[in-house]
């Protein structure tokens, strides 16, 4: 029927589409799985590579060399191992390192503790207990960034409310709560704000480990008559274990990286007593543009880093096994 | 026998209940405090928000959104006698202060540097994504576990040692303080997890659906896009909402790469200053319009989130 209406062009014209089509049909089909495999994933691949390997070579490049950013057109020279060599034997940045290290025992520690005690109180599933875990939950959600400078303000020594408050319970007149300036509280003004940030994301983690026990283990050791402590020692935390160890290796790599923070909370200061090794690099590369210099230091973190890192996971898949 | 199970410790008892839960309440109560006081000071004046004792109860005002959204210039008592009547709220605080709108200030190009960067790179690297995650998913890609630990590896390094050579990079191809360079940046450190988290849930599809619509004729696109993808709608919402929160939230890079144009709001709000030191009320008030939306999310897709987190954690 159709066919009388139509001309012969059009059959014709039509018969040319209908092959194309199946043609391109074919083509799609014909895709080997494999390629559709390096279809999808080539694209990630390629992004990876121009963003993150390509740089991280030319970095390790830089690294050889006297190179500074602020002066593109002075020559440069090949220095060797140089960079390394002032960098691993200066004295300041052993103290920017140990300045970290202290930082990341301290957070990850208190952390540890306060984000596992907060999972084991929410795993007694009290009424409500879900609406409580979301308010928790906030702090980490929202910029370290725009939220840590607000803290600024907190713990302004009159007028802040954080040394109101301690002042409240403590009795210390709150002109002399001078967090941010005086040298032996500084690093406890980013601590503490990076504890309230950062404690209910170990607490997640946790609560996912306390959920995974299952509840026929608490029955037996009930039926042993195993006191709630002994329970606690031998099932509760051991299980619970290799998830607080995970907790542990994010926050580790993340406070290693520390930077937003302590950028704007104390800018490093006072003196040094919080420059920490992120806050180092910054001011050698942005700052003193010495790019070559700051790129060594960059590829010693990173390896520092990256080896610890797998260190720890080792010995993580050894607690898992057990 | 049931009497005797009643009381196992796999339902706590109401004591240990009420201990957790007032303890719990009390930290929540607590560790919400410095956010309340960050909304409280946005509605403060200037000189209420700087008073001892800290004011909890006062007058609220808008003097700080004003401020936020305004640049303000001083002038002579006897110029604004001569000025027409203040035609807006905002006007009428400033003129009290001696000073006059000068013009609108940075913090809404701002913000929407902050939208264009955050939607576009969370688009990019969910969509990325998702592609490789079906990938190593399902097909044997030679070295997939040295791939994937070399995606997540990238996320190790700190910020600053990534941005110095981007920094050169970016000069050299003039992208240096633009919106496309920083959706890249920030779609290339997404990525790393978007292929984690997605693996995750899509391992979870089982394959007998895809193949058994390939057996009905689809080809192996079609299956992804119509058996695969409605599956996972969960985990690429979820995945989505991470990328937008780190993006959203991103400050290193941001503050070494972009200056001006292309600036996010995290690097502006902290430069936000009146006449002697920065104008809190008015830092409040940009912290508090930067925050709600994050606010929002959490509130509306926690259960998306929970899982989120506790999965990528859970897998690795």
């Amino acid at each position: 029927m159709t066919d009388s209406k139509t001309s012969p062009l059009d059959r014709a014209v039509e018969a040319v589409a209908r092959s194309t089509h199946s043609k391109l049909v074919k083509r799609v089909t014909g895709l080997s799985d494999r390629m559709v495999a390096w279809l999808f994933i080539g694209p990630t691949m390629l992004l990876l590579l121009a963003i993150n390997i390509f740089p991280l070579f030319w970095a390790i490049g830089l690294s050889f060399t006297n190179y500074r950013a602020n002066r593109p057109n002075e020559p440069v020279e090949g220095v060797g191992l140089r960079n390394y060599e002032r960098i691993l034997t200066d004295p300041d940045i052993w103290i920017a390192m140990q300045t970290t290290a202290n930082f990341v025992f301290w957070t990850i520690l208190l952390q540890t503790v306060i984000g596992f005690g907060l999972a084991y109180l929410i795993d007694r599933k009290f009424r409500g207990h879900a609406f409580w875990t979301t308010i928790i939950l906030v702090p980490m959600m929202l910029s370290p960034a725009v939220v840590g400078n607000f803290w600024r303000f907190l713990y302004e020594p009159q007028i802040g409310l954080f040394a109101y408050a301690v002042s409240f319970v403590s009795g210390i007149p709150p002109t002399e709560i001078e967090m941010l300036s005086n040298v032996a509280l500084a690093p406890w003004s980013i601590i503490i704000v990076d504890t309230w940030m950062w404690s209910p994301y170990v607490m997640l983690i946790c609560l996912a480990g306390l959920r995974s026990i299952p509840d026929y283990i608490y029955e037996a050791a009930e039926v042993d008559r195993a006191s709630p402590i002994r329970q606690f020692l031998s099932i509760t935390l051991p299980m619970a274990l290799p998830f607080i160890m995970l907790a542990i290796l994010f926050r580790g790599i993340e406070n290693f990286k520390m930077f937003d923070m302590v950028n704007l909370l104390t800018g490093g200061g006072p003196g040094s007593t919080t420059e920490v090794a992120s806050i180092t690099l910054k001011r050698e590369a942005f700052e003193k543009w010495r790019t070559g210099y700051s790129s060594a230091f960059a590829i010693i973190l990173f390896v520092a880093v990256f080896g610890l890192a797998n260190i720890y996971v080792k010995a993580l898949n050894r607690v898992k096994q057990r | 026998m049931s009497l005797t199970t009643a009381h196992s410790v796999v339902v706590p008892s109401t004591t240990s209940k009420r201990i957790a839960a007032v303890l719990i309440i009390a930290y929540a109560l607590i560790s919400i405090v410095p956010l309340l006081w960050i909304f409280a000071t946005s509605f403060k004046t200037p000189p209420d928000s700087i008073a001892y004792p800290p004011k909890i109860l006062f007058q609220p005002s808008t003097e700080g959104y004003c401020n936020l959204f305004t640049t303000r210039t001083r002038q002579t008592a006897e110029y604004i006698a001569s000025l027409p009547p203040a035609t807006s709220f905002c006007d009428e605080v400033t003129r009290k202060r001696n000073m006059v709108i000068a013009g609108p200030s940075n913090f809404l190009p701002r913000f929407v540097n902050s939208l264009i960067i955050a939607f576009g790179s969370t688009f990019c690297a969910v969509f990325l994504g998702t592609l490789a995650a079906y990938g190593f998913s399902r097909f044997k890609v030679p070295l997939a576990d040295d791939l994937l630990f070399f995606i997540l590896s990238t996320r190790m390094m700190p910020p600053i040692a990534v941005a110095i050579p981007i920094y050169l990079m970016y000069r050299e191809l003039g992208l240096s303080d633009s919106a496309l360079g920083m959706i890249l940046l920030y779609t290339a450190v997404n990525v790393s997890l978007a292929v984690w988290l997605l693996k995750g849930f899509i391992d979870e599809i089982p394959r007998e659906y895809e193949e058994a619509a390939m057996i009905d004729g689809y080809t192996r696109l079609q299956a992804f896009w119509k058996v695969v993808l409605p599956q996972a709608t969960t985990g690429i919402a979820a995945t989505a909402i991470f990328c937008l929160i780190f993006a959203w939230n991103e400050y290193a890079f941001a503050a070494l790469l972009t200056s001006g144009t292309a600036q996010t709001a995290p690097p502006f709000i902290p430069t936000i200053i009146g006449e002697g030191g920065q104008d809190w009320p008015a830092v409040a008030a940009g912290t508090t319009v930067f925050l709600v939306p994050i606010l929002v999310f959490t509130i509306l897709l926690r259960k998306q989130l929970l899982r989120g987190i506790t999965f990528g954690a859970v897998r690795k």
